[in-house]
């Protein structure tokens, strides 16, 4: 498993989800776990997903990803989980 | 499972507090590439730079992408070239210049000499060539050895310096004295820092070493913002914690380009590096353990216990440690520090007595552009005597800015910043300093 945090953040509006959960579909990235909320109108996600389906490296998963930062306005970030697990985790 | 709270503090780390890993450091052991005619030897040293160093920049750019952690800079540091020569060794300073910049690494350490207990030919040669060297190249530094705990203080060596520093200044007048931030003299230094301007890869290294420091000023001010005014023991712990996170980053970074690269993981630096912009500072952190401003006195006790802190919280978050480990205070490089001697808070003589208690020296300091040889050399040798005497490193990177005046400002750019330029105690030394000769290694028993 090649676990990765996609970190969604930026004003509210419809479809934020959708929209990103299609395109890694597309991928073939799985979705392990989804946590949302708002912060004084500020959508916040996170998204752990699994890459070693993918049938593409990590730099095209997110190049794959910047249509959709540019279309829906948002700040969308991929980082391996390994940086939360040395950092959190002894 | 990860928790949403750690997730957010470390994106917050990463895009608020200027928490970044400051350097990978391929260290590259140059031997090899002795010849007697200096051509020859500068041409093997490209190559064999060019050859190990090839995929520095683009490893360091992958990792920095999937990790999602500013790698700010990616370097090469390389065998003291005193040790290499055998003749002329500029036109080595130009082969490294040159593979530098074909490696796209924005510097190069190793123009460089242990002289801590006396010269060889090609450390004189080397010391003669550095005020022509540094300003005729762009990415080559420079460092000097002229003490350590077990020789001494070599005081022929200091007294070169001081006239060393002086030409290089003059040479790069018209960039406020650019060639001097790229000059550094220490007492004690060591073999596998990956840190600019001192960068060099000794006599001990393997063949090649992956070097990595890492940084966060920011985030440790940030720590202490939540424990404002509890004692000093839950300052400490709550450094502690956060330098094991910062450290634990910078391990992980340096095995993945340790194993992509296929070189030796060396160590990684447990340092505090500050950059000039706003919120990566190390003197906020100790205004914010309640001083006014940084220099006030109770500032050494500050950074005594800040230092120590996060090597504490550090070390067990890596395999190996070295380097200068330790909270860094270059004047230039710091917006806190800037400040403070920008309103008097901070002078030299507090700077000199920080340096007893912290990582590295007196650091990126202008001084005034009057100031003699032997007030430069004076100013080496109380820095080196504070190493030699206490078992540490020390360093003097200081920056005699051409035709201004202690208030007046230099300027150099990028992360070496800016600074006002420092006053200086300007009663003679000359006497003293001509004198030369070596400074006896300190007894080690009847510590008083």
């Amino acid at each position: 498993m090649q676990k990765a945090l996609i970190s969604v953040t930026g004003l509210d509006a419809t479809g934020i989800i959708a929209k990103v959960a299609t395109k890694l579909s597309e991928l073939n990235v799985n979705i392990l776990d989804i946590s949302q909320t708002i912060l004084g109108g500020y959508f916040t996600m996170m998204m752990i997903v699994d890459l070693s389906g993918a049938p593409v490296d990590f730099d095209s998963i997110n190049r794959a990803l910047e249509p959709i930062r540019e279309e829906l306005k948002m700040e969308i970030h991929m980082q391996r989980m390994d940086i939360f697990d040395a950092m959190h985790r002894i | 499972m990860i928790e949403t709270g750690e997730i957010l503090q470390t994106l917050r780390m990463i895009q608020e507090e200027h928490f970044d890993v400051r350097t990978i450091t391929l260290g590259i052991n140059l031997l090899d590439c002795s010849d007697r005619d200096p051509e020859i030897c500068a041409r093997r040293v490209y190559d064999k730079i060019c050859r190990t160093a090839r995929d520095l920049v683009p490893v360091g750019e992958r990792i920095e992408a999937e990790l999602g952690i500013p790698i700010v800079n990616k370097r090469i540091s390389v065998t003291p070239v005193s040790l290499i020569c055998q003749g002329d060794p500029r036109p080595i300073a130009l082969a490294l210049d040159r593979a530098a910049s074909e490696m796209g690494v924005n510097f190069l350490g190793g123009y460089s000499a242990l002289m801590h207990k006396g010269a060889t030919l090609a450390d004189e040669r080397l010391l003669a060539s550095i005020p022509e060297v540094l300003s005729g190249t762009e990415r080559l530094c420079a460092s000097v050895n002229v003490a350590s705990t077990r020789a001494g203080i070599n005081m022929n060596a200091v007294r070169e310096m001081g006239q060393i520093i002086r030409e290089t200044a003059e040479r790069t007048a018209e960039k406020d004295g650019l060639g001097c931030a790229k000059l550094v003299v220490f007492a004690n230094a060591v073999e596998d820092n990956p840190f600019m301007a001192g960068a060099f890869c000794g006599v001990g290294e393997p063949e090649c070493a992956i070097n990595v420091g890492v940084s966060g000023p920011g985030v440790v001010k940030r720590a202490l913002e939540e424990v404002k005014g509890q004692p000093f023991d839950v300052v400490a712990e709550t450094v502690k914690r956060t330098a094991f996170k910062i450290t634990r980053v910078g391990q992980l970074v340096a095995r993945e380009a340790s194993q992509r690269l296929n070189i030796p993981f060396g160590i990684v630096d447990l340092s505090l590096a500050p950059t000039p912009a706003r919120g990566d500072s190390v003197a906020h952190i100790l205004e914010e353990m309640g001083l006014e401003s940084t220099g006030a006195p109770g500032t050494t006790a500050a950074l005594a216990l800040l230092n120590d802190a996060v090597k504490k919280g550090g070390v067990m978050a890596s395999n190996h440690v070295g380097g200068l480990s330790g909270a860094f205070i270059p004047v230039s490089e710091d917006i806190g520090m800037i400040e403070a001697a920008g309103k008097g808070s901070l002078t030299l003589e507090k700077l000199e007595a920080m340096t007893c208690v912290c990582s590295v020296g007196l650091d990126m300091i202008a001084v005034p552009g009057d100031t003699s040889a032997s007030t430069i050399s004076g100013i080496i040798a109380d820095e080196a005597a504070i190493g030699m005497v206490n078992n540490k490193t020390t360093a003097v990177r200081i920056i005699p800015a051409v035709g201004k005046k202690a208030g007046d400002r230099v300027e150099f750019g990028g992360l070496l910043g800016f600074a006002p330029v420092m006053p200086v105690n300007t009663f003679g030394n000359e006497e003293f300093i001509a004198r030369g000769g070596r400074i006896p290694a300190p007894l080690h028993s009847l510590r008083n």
